[in-house]
């Protein structure tokens, strides 16, 4: 029986995150649209968009390999695990055991991976900008990223997400300047991660900035619908994973009863859209980044990480 | 009979498959006779040494088998303990893959009579380092492996690289076997006994030891390719036939990790804390400049040679953390941190041997090494490419597969550092932690680059246009391998525990039993800290990939038009526009290469209406080669240029040389005593 | 819990002074660089503030009115003037590369955290880790200094060096209040010198690049 619950809010947090990922995103764009006095699409225009990639067909590039056609799947498949390892509004899920931060920072890389490799496998040259363009991003963001997780896990014991929230809702984690820095670190590698302003711009095409839409230039109907619901999904993610370090709050724990659960998927739900209009406000009031100013940003949010940990190494010894 | 001798009637084998090899090496059928000698000569011992280390027995100390050869008071000592079992199975596995690959690659050889009669030798010299238990033993081992490793680099002599290759292998070999006998001999001190177990019993003075470290990480390391002392190591590797840059890459490297620990952690006995602290910080170094080099590179097997470093690096990280934990007799993290490194010991033998045997393919189909002439590839050859996809997702570190395994418990040890009291190693772990997540990042990105110029895209020549898929030998020894690196990945509690043994002798402490942990996890300390679960992680992945394709084909469309690519409107591009590794790795040269390689771009733009055409120049430079090795040997130039007059003397100012030598000498005498 | 509490805000002031000080070494804009400045000393009045409540020093209280009148507030409102008349370049030209810069400095705050945490066993946590982060300003101050080329960020780099001798004393629990209040002015007075300094350079050689003056000496040879 409790295994069957237990099934069951797992099953129910994919269901989830898969059904709320194209909303957040069409939150963050409506808001970017009226912050800049525009009337923008409609929150669902993105579930709408979706469906209608799903049903075009396919036109795909001559030279295409299986290669290029598996990754669209395999990217959404593994982002969707990743997604789903999280603690959204209760922790303590069936599989979280599965994996922990590292290991889902590790799935992340393998999509980046094989999204990377599609990227070339066209011949094309906007494929091969934007996949080393990606592969630059991602040689930065994945340390910073795993220096902050050692702060994470320096402060709580573990590198497990449930662990680690569970540790941070309980109140004697006390004012730390190291998560201070780790949050902020955090943000940064989210941020370059989802290819936002000022890193990359998720709303631009045909220009020679761009990253993550110039590896995907090639792709078409359904692949593309995937690769936009596994982005979908990754603003998810991290918004998520976020809030479940940070802003614990009202997370349940598995089998404490329906109340619990029915106030942690409210508080989920809030954080969420705060979280949406938060990353809307950033990305209206600030510039993107010329390329090769990326990586010193990035390179501060690695030298925050280091320094997170290096202040953590430190301070446990007084 | 016991495995010892088993073992050891193998290598006998070996040796005389090479001494048949060297009688009949011309005549057309040698290749699959001596392939398939090794092979089964590698099987057999594989089987012995592996049914050693998974039973329970291992554990204890055998006795030494003591062969009435070599010096005539010491004899041959040659011991099996769960270490060097653990070493003979990588080395054999290797081994035996190599040769399946040389089955059906050597058929292309053009000089089999230079190649044949050292690649048995090679092999026994590798498995009788490991198995020997005395130090002259050891280093006749040694230099028994350096000899027909450098043998086989010189397969190919007629090319000028390679006989470069060649000489300053055999330098720094010799350098390197020089530091290891000083090492031995301090080991030995005042008693002279050159037996290990004497070494290991008998007490060592503080500076001893450090001078022991030291001569070790020169010794050891310049053979596994630690920086500053890797520079032969992308000159010889890649200049062997592939199957053996295979092996000494993924191999011979083994070794030289293996006499690290046989004589740091075995012989040495309690380390010092800073001890952990040098092997870090070389570890770190070693792993970031290995890959950036690889990042460089456009010759696919140098790539995957500066990739080795990379991974010893890796490798010593772990080891140093392991010193470190040890020297506060922290056991169980010590055991965590050497079960890494041991681990991606094994690892690296699959996906380096793996990659070489890819490279080699491309070698044998197109004649070429070069990646920017090459691409598109992965149409004409899909499962030399498949297999190494694999290979390139495997040393990525990249879940489900083996190598993220490996990194993963080094992250997992280095977690478990700031429980050290000293102030350097604190400050020091996080800072190599960083590095280390800075190569693996570093690494992927490497590995994109490899296979994306390399298999796909459209072929940039006519060569790789009419490329085949190559043998079938060749392509079941890449899959056997494949098929490791996923079995090792999702299946890393069997390997662990496996280990155990090894680590219970050397640091007196064993991580947790992982197969008795539910789902097949697997828990460096304890569940509630950390777990992972490679085999749910691919079958979850597996599931959800499936089963979007499914949905997606059954409800939405499946249909499908091929058409010329879009690439934003631009038709009919040359394939030379596409992005080959130099430009690949630009953005990254730029990012990291200013400061290591102080990398120069020139562009010449001729001005409008000028025919000339416009010229990119890039110019790299190797510091370590240029502030290190250039002063070195000019010093020795010099040295010698000085000493060429001693050759142009009359014999009685010969004469009067040894006599002054002589009298010299023998002042020495008078004054020590 | 009030101890853990007073630690905690204490630590997070100390240790926010830190990464301002980072935040200062990766600004390339002397306009951001001089907000950087405001927020690092408006952080020192909190910082200082808190511990005239914690160790009831009600002259600290004046120590923090001093930072965030004088530094907070009037230096940087003057320099932001004076680079308006001087009509200086806005970008700050770097000696090295930020990225380096960036990994010095981490290896000063392990320098700086390493020395002070090993000499000052026997203090009280607080105090340890105050004087830990302030000698870490103060290094991270000189390696703007020494970074920078152009005049006004080197005093915007002494400035936060200062500020971080600041942290050091009111952490220590000595300093009294005259030293404290002549410390301060003496800085007022380095201010003008340096502003009338600079007025000085920029009319004899039209540009605030301290370069300038290497060549003036005559030592440089290119």
């Amino acid at each position: 029986m409790v295994v069957i619950f237990d099934l069951l809010a797992q099953g129910m947090q994919m269901a989830m995150v898969l059904l709320l990922a194209p909303l957040l995103t069409g939150l963050v764009r409506k808001i970017k649209a009226r912050l800049l006095r525009r009337q923008g699409p409609s929150v669902i225009q993105p579930y709408r968009d979706l469906l209608r990639l799903l049903r075009k067909e396919v036109v795909l590039a001559e030279n295409a390999s299986w290669l290029f056609r598996v990754t669209p799947y395999l990217i959404f498949a593994v982002t969707w695990v990743a997604v789903s390892l999280i603690p959204t509004f209760a922790t303590g899920l069936m599989f979280s055991w599965t994996a922990d931060l590292i290991v889902i920072v590790a799935l992340l890389g393998s999509a980046r991976f094989f999204l990377a490799l599609a990227g070339m496998d066209i011949g094309t040259s906007f494929g091969g900008i934007g996949s080393s363009r990606e592969a630059m991003i991602a040689t930065l963001a994945e340390p910073a990223m795993l220096l902050t997780i050692f702060t994470l896990a320096l402060v709580a014991g573990s590198t497990q997400l449930s662990t680690i929230a569970d540790v941070m809702i309980s109140s004697h984690v006390g004012l730390r300047v190291s998560l201070g820095m780790a949050l902020i670190a955090l943000i940064m590698v989210a941020i370059a991660e989802n290819a936002r302003i000022p890193v990359d711009n998720p709303a631009t095409h045909l220009e020679l900035t761009m990253v993550h839409e110039a590896m995907v230039l090639e792709y078409s109907g359904r692949h593309l619908a995937m690769i936009e619901l596994a982005a979908f999904l990754k603003l998810l993610l991290y918004i998520s994973l976020i809030a479940c370090i940070f802003v614990p709050w009202q997370l349940a724990v598995l089998g404490t009863g329906a109340t619990a659960h029915i106030l942690g998927m409210i508080a989920y739900l809030a954080k969420l859209a705060v979280g949406g209009v938060f990353l809307a406000l950033f990305e209206t009031a600030t510039a993107k980044m010329r390329v090769f100013r990326v990586p010193e940003f990035l390179g501060a949010a690695l030298m925050l990480g280091m320094l997170a940990t290096l202040l953590l190494f430190v301070s446990r010894s007084l | 009979m016991t495995p010892v001798a088993l073992v050891l009637w193998c290598i006998a084998a070996l040796v005389a498959i090479s001494v048949l090899a060297v009688t009949i090496s011309r005549s057309p059928g040698a290749t699959p006779i001596i392939y398939g000698a090794s092979l089964s000569a590698s099987a057999a011992v594989f089987v012995v040494v592996l049914l050693q280390l998974v039973t329970p027995a291992a554990s204890g100390l055998l006795p030494a088998l003591v062969l009435p050869v070599g010096l005539p008071w010491l004899g041959a000592h040659f011991r099996l303990d769960a270490l060097a079992a653990f070493f003979l199975v990588v080395i054999n596995l290797g081994g035996a893959a190599a040769s399946l690959y040389g089955l059906g690659y050597g058929r292309h050889e053009t000089a089999p009579q230079r190649l044949l009669p050292f690649f048995p030798v090679f092999l026994a010299g590798m498995n009788l380092v490991v198995l020997a238990a005395d130090a002259f033993t050891f280093l006749l081992s040694w230099e028994f492996m350096s000899l027909a490793s450098w043998g086989l680099v010189m397969t190919h002599h007629r090319e000028r690289d390679n006989r470069k290759a060649a000489y300053i292998y055999l330098v720094m070999a010799s350098f390197g076997t020089f530091a290891l006998l000083l090492a031995f001999g301090l080991l030995a001190g005042t008693s002279g006994s050159y037996d290990f177990a004497t070494m290991r019993t008998a007490g060592h003075a503080p500076a001893v030891s450090a001078l022991v470290l030291i001569l070790m990480l020169i010794g050891a390391g310049s053979k596994a390719g630690l920086v500053p002392l890797h520079v032969w190591l992308p000159l010889a590797h890649p200049a062997a036939p592939s199957h053996v840059s295979a092996l000494m890459s993924g191999v011979m490297t083994k070794v030289a990790v293996y006499g690290f620990i046989r004589v740091v952690f075995d012989l040495l006995g309690e380390p010092a804390w800073w001890s952990g602290m040098i092997v870090l910080l070389l570890g770190g170094v070693t792993a970031v400049v290995g890959i950036l080099h690889a990042l460089m590179e456009q010759d696919l097997k140098r790539l995957l040679a500066y990739s080795t470093i990379e991974n010893i690096g890796v490798i010593f990280v772990s080891l140093g953390l392991a010193l470190a934990f040890e020297a506060n007799a922290m056991n169980l993290a010590a055991a965590l941190a050497l079960a890494a490194a041991l681990f991606h010991v094994l690892n690296h033998s699959f996906f380096k041997s793996l990659l070489f045997f890819g490279a080699g393919a491309v070698l044998t189909a197109t004649g070429e090494r070069d990646m920017d002439k090459l691409g598109g590839l992965i149409h004409r050859m899909p499962l030399t490419s498949f297999a190494f996809l694999v290979g390139s997702v495997a040393i990525s570190a990249l879940p489900p597969f083996n190598g993220f395994v490996s990194e993963w418990l080094a992250f997992q040890a280095i977690l478990q550092s700031p429980d050290l009291p000293q102030w350097g190693l604190k400050i020091m772990v996080p800072a190599v932690g960083g590095l280390l997540a800075l190569s693996a990042a570093l690494a992927a990105a490497c590995f994109v680059k490899a296979f994306g110029v390399t298999f796909l895209g459209r072929p940039r020549t006519l060569a790789a246009q009419l490329a085949k898929e190559v043998d079938r030998f060749s392509l079941s020894a890449m899959f056997v391998l494949a098929a490791l690196c996923l079995l090792a990945g999702i299946l890393p509690g069997i390997a662990i525990d496996a280990l155990a043994p090894v680590t219970l002798t050397l640091v007196g402490g064993r991580m947790p039993v992982q197969t008795s942990a539910p789902w097949l996890s697997i828990v460096p300390i304890a569940e509630g800290r950390s777990s992972y679960n490679g085999l749910l992680v691919l079958l979850f992945t597996a599931f959800a990939a499936s089963l979007a394709a499914y949905m997606v084909h059954r409800l939405a469309s499946r249909a499908l038009r091929r058409a010329p690519a879009w690439d934003c409107g631009f038709p009919d591009l040359s394939p030379q526009t596409q992005y080959t590794s130099a430009s690949f790795a630009q953005p990254i040269r730029r990012v990291f290469g200013t400061l290591l390689f102080q990398a120069k771009e020139t562009v010449e733009m001729p001005a409008p209406g000028d025919p000339k055409p416009a010229r990119f120049t890039l110019e790299l430079r190797d510091l370590i080669w240029g502030g290190l090795y250039e002063p070195i040997a000019g010093a020795v130039w010099f040295a010698a240029e000085r000493l060429n007059h001693l050759q142009f003397l009359t014999i009685r100012r010969y004469l009067s040389l040894v006599f002054l030598a002589l009298v010299f000498l023998l002042l020495v005498l008078a004054i020590w005593s | 819990m009030s101890g853990g509490i007073t630690f905690d805000i204490a630590h997070l002031l100390a240790g926010g002074l830190v990464l301002v000080s980072f935040m200062m070494l990766y600004q390339d804009r002397l306009y951001s660089l001089l907000n950087m400045f405001a927020l690092h000393s408006l952080v020192l009045t909190l910082s200082v503030a808190w511990q005239a409540y914690v160790q009831h020093a009600p002259h600290l209280y004046v120590t923090a009115a001093i930072a965030l009148g004088f530094k907070a507030i009037i230096i940087p409102v003057a320099l932001h003037r004076m680079i308006r008349r001087l009509g200086i370049h806005r970008e700050i030209e770097t000696v090295v590369g930020i990225g380096p810069t960036m990994f010095v400095g981490m290896g000063l705050v392990a320098l700086s955290m390493v020395v002070m945490l090993r000499v000052t066993q026997a203090a009280d946590p607080l105090a340890r880790e105050d004087l830990a982060f302030a000698l870490a300003v103060l290094l991270l101050g000189l390696l703007v200094m020494v970074t920078r080329r152009n005049a006004v960020s080197q005093i915007v780099g002494f400035m936060s060096l200062e500020n971080g001798l600041v942290l050091a004393a009111t952490g220590a629990k000595g300093m009294p209040l005259v030293v404290e209040i002549s410390v301060a002015f003496s800085i007022l007075i380095a201010f003008i010198v340096i502003g009338v300094f600079l007025f000085r350079i920029r009319e004899r050689f039209d540009t605030v690049d301290v370069r300038a003056l290497d060549d003036f000496k005559g030592k440089r040879r290119r």
